[in-house]
């Protein structure tokens, strides 16, 4: 055999052998790859937080941390819940038509009850968490700020319920976590089983 | 056989000998040769050619000063903060080695922007030393993963907050991207199992990387030649007796003298800024970062490093579309990418600015007032320019920094994108046969 002709035989040995390689190459890197997804210990924290609300004044926030976010409790006060509908036409999705709440939140006010306004405090920007911009104390806003949110990483901003104003980098409204009342103060974040 | 053949070492007095028994073992002397003695760099190099060697005295920097870091710092999101403290107030000499560190990755980028701007000048992206550019584009990039990674280290708010938002970059990515991002964080938020791979990438991985690729660069250098400011090819005219190009000095001992100059001036620099000045105002060492991580709040005001804010204005600047904010994200990453494709964008007869017309050089100048203008505005908030009196149809905000920011995105593009038809437009003068002074 002269050293121009191709030994088939060889040939086909080595891309069996390569091919048989490459796929033990694949199956090692898995365990690799699988190893920097979430713990079992990452993902068993996430249990449902209990937060008292009867302490909280109109127009006081609270934050809660649930599966290591911020979540906040707004009790509006009638201005603020007026203000919502001042935001109307300012914000980006006014009818909640991106799925961004639970069932039992898909209204005017975003929550279950009008005065208490529960969201989780992430900017669906880029995750950073927003500023709570009542308008009495915030002139920096600007004089046709009606008051909400304002996320300090990139501008966006938010009305009285986690709406996102036109323009913002943010794409849709901040979330509304599934919650429900054990008792007439006493709010359950993540878990909606019982429903509104 | 090699070692049969080699002529034995001389002119290194008592050490012939073993240099010679080493040399038949390994191609000492002929690695000496061809990276040093005998490589011929072109005789008229000027200022800007000092960035190159100084990038490679920083990564030796960091590398070292690194290693000493990790002995006492501790990747746990507990203990991390206090750790860094330590190493600031109770570890003998820590302090010096920690702002050696954040001293010399700011420094690290001052050399490199330099470097690449040399070589966008000159046009030392061109034929033959497309793949010579993509190593170092790939550098950068590299470069870029390091310091994102670095900076999660000391777990104060920006690094927390930083990260967080780089992540969620990746959640921007369509279908996949929320997963991804958990892949990244290896939870829902960054927490201490993102603190602790990061430590590993920063200090394992992306290091060793980092290494291969800077030799890459090296190595493709040293294949096709030094460019020069006047762009013309030294290896085209060589001395008919010693086959060595005419316009070319060997790089030892000419031009490693002259970068031992650059470096005494650049140390004097680095530690005018490392001992009186180490937080650079808050640009090198940002002021939130003296505050532990919060993961409830984010700070007043965040922007990443100086040397990420041109990226991060051409990311706030474009608006989502579509309900996704994928588009900023990918305007972001397009804006570094671009620079891969600048061997191709280029289609001027000559290389160097020396020779080129005005329509190059005036895009140029709009380049880097505009990199300037968007780096300046990434560490502000958008409403750093106040705002317009006005508003009309089209207009999603009034911040006029977002403006600007919006021309300056345009203007850093259409330098690259619409290179090939101004470049090939362009007036050029007659590049010289030989180099000039």
């Amino acid at each position: 055999m002269s050293d121009k002709e191709l030994d088939r035989s060889k040939r086909g040995f080595l891309v069996a052998t390569s091919v048989v390689g490459g796929v033990a190459t694949v199956g090692v890197a898995a365990p690799f790859v699988a190893s920097m997804f979430p713990s079992e210990r990452a993902k068993a924290m996430g249990a449902p937080v209990a937060v008292d609300v009867g302490q909280l004044a109109p127009g006081e926030m609270i934050r809660v941390e649930w599966r290591g976010k911020p979540v906040w409790v707004v009790r509006r006060t009638k201005e603020m819940l007026e203000s919502i509908q001042k935001s109307e036409d300012k914000v980006t999705d006014p009818k909640l038509e991106i799925d961004q709440q639970p069932e039992y939140a898909k209204n005017e006010s975003r929550s279950i009850k009008p005065e208490i306004l529960v969201l989780v405090g992430v900017c669906t920007h880029l995750g950073c968490s927003p500023q709570f911009k009542p308008k009495e104390v915030s002139p920096e806003m600007g004089e046709d700020w009606v008051g909400g949110f304002y996320c300090p990483c990139h501008g966006s901003k938010f009305d009285f319920a986690g709406r996102v104003y036109k323009g913002a980098p943010a794409p849709t409204n901040l979330v509304v976590p599934p919650h429900t009342y054990l008792a007439e103060s006493t709010i359950l974040i993540g878990e909606d089983n019982k429903g509104a | 056989m090699a070692a049969v053949d080699k002529q034995p070492v001389t002119g290194a007095g008592p050490f012939n000998g073993v240099l010679t028994w080493v040399d038949a073992r390994f191609p000492l002397i002929s690695l000496w040769r061809d990276h040093l003695a005998d490589y011929y760099a072109p005789k008229n190099f000027n200022f800007w050619y000092y960035f190159g060697s100084l990038a490679l005295l920083v990564l030796v920097i960091q590398i070292l000063t690194g290693i000493f870091l990790t002995m006492n710092y501790k990747p746990d999101a507990a203990q991390a903060f206090a750790s860094v403290e330590y190493i600031m107030r109770d570890v003998p000499g820590g302090w010096i080695i920690r702002y050696m560190h954040s001293t010399g990755a700011s420094m690290f980028f001052v050399v490199v922007y330099l470097h690449m701007f040399r070589g966008i000048m000159y046009g030392s992206y061109r034929k033959p030393r497309e793949l010579l550019w993509i190593f170092g584009c790939l550098i950068y990039l590299v470069m870029m993963a390091e310091a994102f990674l670095g900076y999660l280290l000391p777990w104060g708010q920006m690094s927390y907050w930083g990260a967080q938002v780089i992540v969620n970059l990746f959640a921007a990515v369509p279908i996949i991207g929320e997963d991804l991002s958990i892949w990244i964080r290896g939870d829902y938020v960054v927490s201490d199992a993102t603190l602790n791979r990061f430590f590993a990438l920063h200090v394992i991985a992306v290091p060793l990387a980092l290494l291969l690729l800077v030799m890459l660069h090296l190595i493709s250098l040293h294949e096709v030649g030094s460019n020069n400011p006047d762009g013309v090819e030294v290896k085209k005219r060589l001395d008919p007796k010693t086959n060595k190009p005419v316009d070319g000095i060997p790089f030892h001992p000419y031009y490693t003298v002259k970068d031992i100059f650059g470096v005494s001036v650049f140390l004097l620099v680095f530690c005018a800024i490392m001992f009186f000045a180490p937080t650079m105002g808050g640009y090198f060492l940002e002021y939130n970062n003296f505050v532990p991580a919060n993961p409830m709040q984010t700070p007043e005001h965040i922007a990443p490093v100086w040397y990420f804010t041109p990226y991060y204005s051409i990311l706030r600047a474009v608006p989502p579309l579509f309900g996704s904010q994928f588009w900023g994200v990918a305007a972001m990453g397009g804006a570094v990418m671009i620079l891969f494709l600048m061997p191709w964008l280029d289609r001027s007869p000559v290389k160097s600015i020396r020779y080129k017309g005005t329509l190059f050089k005036s895009w140029l100048a709009a380049f880097v007032i505009t990199f300037i203008i968007l780096g300046y505005l990434g560490t502000k908030p958008t409403t750093v320019w106040g705002q317009f009196g006005f508003q009309t149809f089209f207009m999603d905000t009034r911040d006029v920094a977002t403006w600007v920011a919006r021309l300056g995105t345009l203007i850093y593009f259409l330098f690259f994108l619409l290179m090939p038809w101004y470049s090939r437009r362009d007036k050029c003068k007659q590049e010289p046969e030989r180099v000039t002074h």
